[in-house]
């Protein structure tokens, strides 16, 4: 049985609107979760459920063997670092630290040490007498982190809390986060709508739509082989072919264009997808997995141009490096390599 | 920046409407006359004496004080906890209990005073002190509801909701963590109601009984039957008394603590 296990959580506000439907999730022992998804999705409500602010109509939820579900908040144990830091305005930054811990019984020396032990590791023994208002959102980032993990949590909840810092920020904070989390060896769920930030420092990812988990495995994974074609769109993959079986890994476009997949048919009702940098121009002499097509919209993203390439088998989106540009109505043939090629449920 | 000579003209001619009569009345209680008149024909400070002087200002002046006092403390105990049950619940029907709480301030006072005179006094037959404590803790709770209200919603609820999963109970987190959080909307909560309830005339009137009368009643009785400055004396001691008050909250917690 996994550390962290929720099973079959169902969550509603009032009847029309259900939040979770039947969520289960098992996260192993410092292992680095994150729920990824639209808004709206149920990621935070999920997050809300594990942290006992939410109580679910159904399902139960254990830690360690313990059933947790009807466990009041303040009896869990458990580090929460909030969007907005939800630090205690009117306490300084020891004070704000050591809040969890003086609702212990614990010696004061004791809290000193603890406090300022974690204060060193988050970089802000000189902050000690600060309040939140006196300091950055990165700073005050820094102490809702060391407020949540001076309690030796069971599990650490972060909800969103890289969105309010300046994108540089963001990624230094993530790196922190991680070599924090992998320091203390400490069991983590993070909440989060941005991929990039929720590929580049989880264990394992968790994308959500509609209040279930779409797909469950590691962020290497996910980016290359997404299940179905929300968690495609939702991590980059923009084009989608309409596909049928005709055989052992051969596939057919309606238009007749035949493709080879290295992938297994997943499903009665499934698409082709690629990413748009995967797609490139095709060899003399290639006849699977080629397209035609006519150039269309071209746009300008940096390292690349995108262009919009209109095929038989619908509208592409190409990106194609800067050495060689392509006018608008020129005739090219694109080639969709078959381990790039994936297919995805409906 | 070029300044706005019109705006300039109308902000004086709107503080000289509101400061002029307050000056015509500080002149007036130094007048040496029996009488109320403008200008002063000789300087005397006998009025200020005879308010000293007068029982039944001494006694209603401390009533007041009692009342206007118990009956905001018993609003900020019912009115902050409503307000913290309004702010963080989402219960349907919010925006009703909010207007039923604020009802009062649109209710003419006279209405409230008879209304609560009919039912308290004649019905139920409860003692006069403790129908005015009621009737005072009704003009003065919806104050205190939408003041204490206000500063409550713009209180981020997730730094509650830390302190729980930092091991504190509900009961406590809201003492530790709502509280200190919210008390510039309750000073001036405390002090809105306080002079709603001092100046209150309406609802004292017919709450008042035989040797129970608040300070504005008396002195509107007192009024009735002389014309004379002791009347200007006492509102040149109350508006002194509120310079000193208005000065120690500025110094304690600041002016615009109670403007927030």
């Amino acid at each position: 049985m996994a550390f962290m296990t929720l099973d079959q959580i169902d969550v509603s506000y009032d009847k029309k609107k259900q939040i979770l439907k039947g969520l289960s999730l098992d996260v192993e022992k410092g292992e680095l979760v994150s729920l990824l998804g639209p808004s709206g999705c149920g990621k935070s409500t999920t997050l809300r459920v594990v942290a006992g602010f939410i109580d679910p109509q159904n399902g139960s939820f254990t830690l360690d063997g313990e059933d947790m579900t009807r466990v009041p908040v303040h009896k869990r144990n458990f580090g929460i670092v909030f969007q907005s830091y939800a630090l205690f305005p009117h306490l300084s930054v020891f004070d704000n630290v050591a809040f969890g811990l003086r609702t212990r019984k614990i010696g004061k020396e004791v809290i000193e040490k603890k406090v300022m032990e974690i204060l060193e590791v988050c970089g802000l023994t000189e902050f000690r007498d600060r309040f939140p208002k006196q300091m950055s959102g990165g700073q005050r980032q820094r102490v809702a982190l060391a407020r949540a993990l001076v309690i030796e949590p069971k599990l650490l909840l972060l909800d969103e809390p890289l969105s309010n810092l300046d994108a540089k920020l963001r990624v230094s904070m993530r790196v922190e986060i991680k070599r924090l989390q992998k320091k203390l060896g400490i069991t983590t769920l993070f909440v989060t709508h941005d991929q990039e930030e929720c590929f580049s420092i989880s264990d394992k990812v968790a994308v959500m739509n509609g209040g279930v988990i779409e797909q469950y495995d590691t962020p290497e994974h996910i980016y290359s082989k997404p299940a179905t074609e929300f968690v495609a769109r939702f991590i980059g993959f923009e084009n989608f072919l309409t596909l049928q079986h005709v055989g052992e890994s051969r596939y057919q476009a309606p238009d007749g264009s035949r493709f080879l997949v290295d992938m297994e048919c997943p499903a009665d009702d499934f698409a082709g997808t690629i990413r748009p940098d995967d797609i490139r121009l095709a060899q003399n002499g290639q006849t699977e997995n080629v397209l035609d097509g006519t150039v269309g919209v071209r746009t300008f993203l940096g390292k690349s141009y995108q262009y919009e390439v209109n095929t038989a088998a619908g509208v592409l989106r190409v990106n194609m490096n800067t050495s060689h540009e392509f006018s608008e109505g020129e005739n090219i043939r694109l080639y969709l390599p078959s381990e790039k090629l994936v297919l995805v449920r409906r | 920046m070029r300044k706005n000579k019109m705006l300039t003209a109308f902000a004086v001619l709107v503080f000289a409407f509101l400061m002029i009569p307050l000056l015509i009345i500080t002149v007036t209680a130094f007048g040496g006359g029996s009488a109320i008149t403008f200008p002063i024909d000789s300087f005397s400070l006998k009025w200020f004496g005879n308010v000293f002087a007068l029982k039944s200002f001494r006694r209603s002046f401390l009533t007041s004080l009692e009342v206007a006092f118990l009956a905001t403390l018993i609003a900020l105990l019912v009115g902050v906890p409503a307000a913290y049950a309004l702010a963080r619940s989402n219960i349907r029907g919010k925006q009703m209990l909010k207007s039923i709480f604020l009802s009062p301030t649109i209710v003419p006072g006279i209405v409230i005073g008879f209304i609560l005179y009919q039912f308290l006094i004649l019905t139920l037959r409860i003692p006069v002190f403790a129908s005015l404590l009621a009737g005072h803790f009704m003009v003065t709770l919806p104050y205190v509801i939408r003041v204490v209200g206000s500063s409550m919603e713009q209180f981020d609820f997730s730094v509650e909701e830390a302190a729980w999963s930092l091991g504190c109970p509900k009961g406590a987190a809201f003492f530790k963590v709502v509280l200190p959080n919210v008390t510039s909307g309750i000073s001036s909560a405390f002090m809105l109601a306080f002079i709603n309830s001092f100046n209150n005339i309406p609802v004292s009137m017919f709450l008042s009984g035989p040797g129970i009368s608040t300070f504005p009643s008396t002195l509107m009785n007192y009024i009735e039957y002389n014309y004379d400055p002791t009347v200007s004396a006492v509102s040149v001691l109350l508006m002194a008394a509120t310079v000193v008050i208005m000065v120690i909250v500025d110094r304690t917690l600041g002016i615009a603590a109670l403007a927030k």
